[in-house]
């Protein structure tokens, strides 16, 4: 390497950080876990420099041929209602991001997970794992096949049943784009009563969560549809350059 | 330019996040007998100073020359000097609220404004109770002189906050321990 790190000139691309207008706040009491889990002292700002303004892009090693379609996992089909889940990555500049992982977890028709944690007493299914993963096209767009997955009860407050929901986790391209978030279904009646998806203040960021159904995309005598299409952060218009001292 | 787009909200990744994101190299971000590596290690707690057990922590960070092979690093991207260095762990908190990454020290890394930011890794906690992942930065002690002009490190006046940024050294590697409330609460960013 012949880089001295103290006198090479570099110039960064910066993130908006309007994000923070339709994340809800760590601290959402509503949500009984983050009262003992959410930090209390304010943020302290990061600026973007070379280790936010990179991140990790990964491959398609990180993807088998049937990791895409939830149904075709095992030696039978799971139980469900079969759906198509499809969309575009794209920044916050309306530019797709090409090439990224997405990865997803649900739990199966019945409302459970495949996880040693969940006792919700609704019979695992053999033929469901709940794991998915795929990358982006050059378009950004992806597409899973899967099964509705089922609501289920917790324990948050009386009576609470989480909505339908798939989890995803994206990458993009940059430390600053990662996000981990849940899909939702259109029109479920359990809205009104998750402090999840209710701890987002904006309702115009809540419904951002909630999946279109796509009848252009169903797939006669197979499976329904569902668009939902994922906006990671944008970059600032212009690179800031803070020291001109040599030009 | 394209009309702006309202960016996706994050939500929690909640407590059954392994079945989704964990890996079997997920804490490799070198692999192992990599001559030079180092574990990374510490256990998360939450305010009732009870271990994290269900969490995730994620680590993103430079190579030993300090370079990313990433085409916005704008020395032009290079291959590791590492074999299989992939700058990035993941790692489920056990019982204990232990996570434990395999790596190799970052080196330090220009800023635009001329300065030189100290070696570190960028740290990310998910988990239930966390409606967006939390954020923090961990520095090495035996970089003293490092820390003490970084820039991110010396935009904190409180010095016992920044303390909380600072690893503990181990045998084998070093020892970051997490704490998200309380007393101890670990310095966390806006991204």
């Amino acid at each position: 390497m012949t880089s001295n790190p103290t006198s090479t000139r570099l110039t960064l691309p910066g993130y908006r950080r309007d994000h923070e207008d339709a994340d809800p706040p760590l601290d959402s009491p509503e949500y009984r876990s983050t009262r003992l889990r959410a930090p209390k002292r304010p943020l302290i700002l990061l600026p973007h420099l070379l280790t936010e303004v990179t991140g990790p892009l990964l491959g398609h090693e990180r993807v088998g041929p049937t990791d895409h379609d939830l149904t075709r996992q095992h030696e039978g089909e799971p139980q469900g209602q079969r759906i198509i889940v499809h969309g575009r990555v794209l920044d916050g500049d309306g530019r797709p991001v090409p090439e990224t992982l997405i990865e997803i977890w649900q739990a199966n028709a019945g409302g459970r997970y495949r996880h040693a944690n969940d006792n919700w007493p609704c019979p695992l299914d053999p033929n469901f794992t709940g794991v998915g993963r795929t990358m982006t096209d050059n378009d950004g767009r992806y597409e899973f096949v899967t099964i509705k997955p089922g609501a289920y009860p917790w324990k948050n407050h009386d009576n609470a049943w989480r909505p339908a929901h798939i989890h995803f986790s994206l990458f993009g391209r940059a430390f600053t784009q990662r996000l981990v978030t849940q899909m939702y279904f259109p029109d479920d009646p359990l809205f009104f009563q998750d402090p999840v998806l209710n701890s987002i203040p904006d309702p115009n960021a809540r419904r951002r969560l909630i999946s279109r159904f796509d009848h252009s995309r169903t797939r006669p005598e197979w499976a329904l549809a569902f668009q939902f299409d994922i906006v990671l952060r944008g970059q600032l218009p212009t690179p800031v350059e803070e020291d001109h001292d040599d030009e | 330019m394209s009309e702006l787009l309202a960016p996706t909200p994050s939500q929690t990744a909640g407590p059954f996040l392994h079945i989704g994101l964990l890996w079997d190299d997920g804490p490799d971000v070198v692999p192992e007998g990599t001559p030079g590596a180092i574990i990374l290690t510490g256990r998360v707690f939450d305010g009732a100073g009870q271990p994290l057990a269900d969490g995730l922590v994620e680590t993103w960070q430079a190579d030993p020359n300090g370079r990313f092979a990433h085409p916005d690093d704008p020395r032009g991207a290079t291959d590791p000097p590492v074999p299989g260095f992939r700058g990035f762990g993941r790692c489920a908190t056990d019982a204990e609220g232990r996570y434990t990454i395999r790596t190799v020290k970052p080196g330090p890394l220009p800023a635009p404004d001329g300065r030189t930011e100290a070696p570190h890794v960028n740290v990310s906690v998910f988990a239930r109770g966390l409606l967006a992942r939390v954020v923090t930065r961990l520095y090495f002690p035996d970089e003293g002189e490092a820390n003490a002009a970084d820039p991110v490190l010396t935009s904190i006046d409180d010095p016992a906050v920044r303390r909380t940024l600072i690893a503990g050294a181990e045998q084998g590697g070093y020892r970051f321990d997490i704490y998200l409330q309380g007393e101890k609460e670990t310095a966390f960013f806006r991204v």
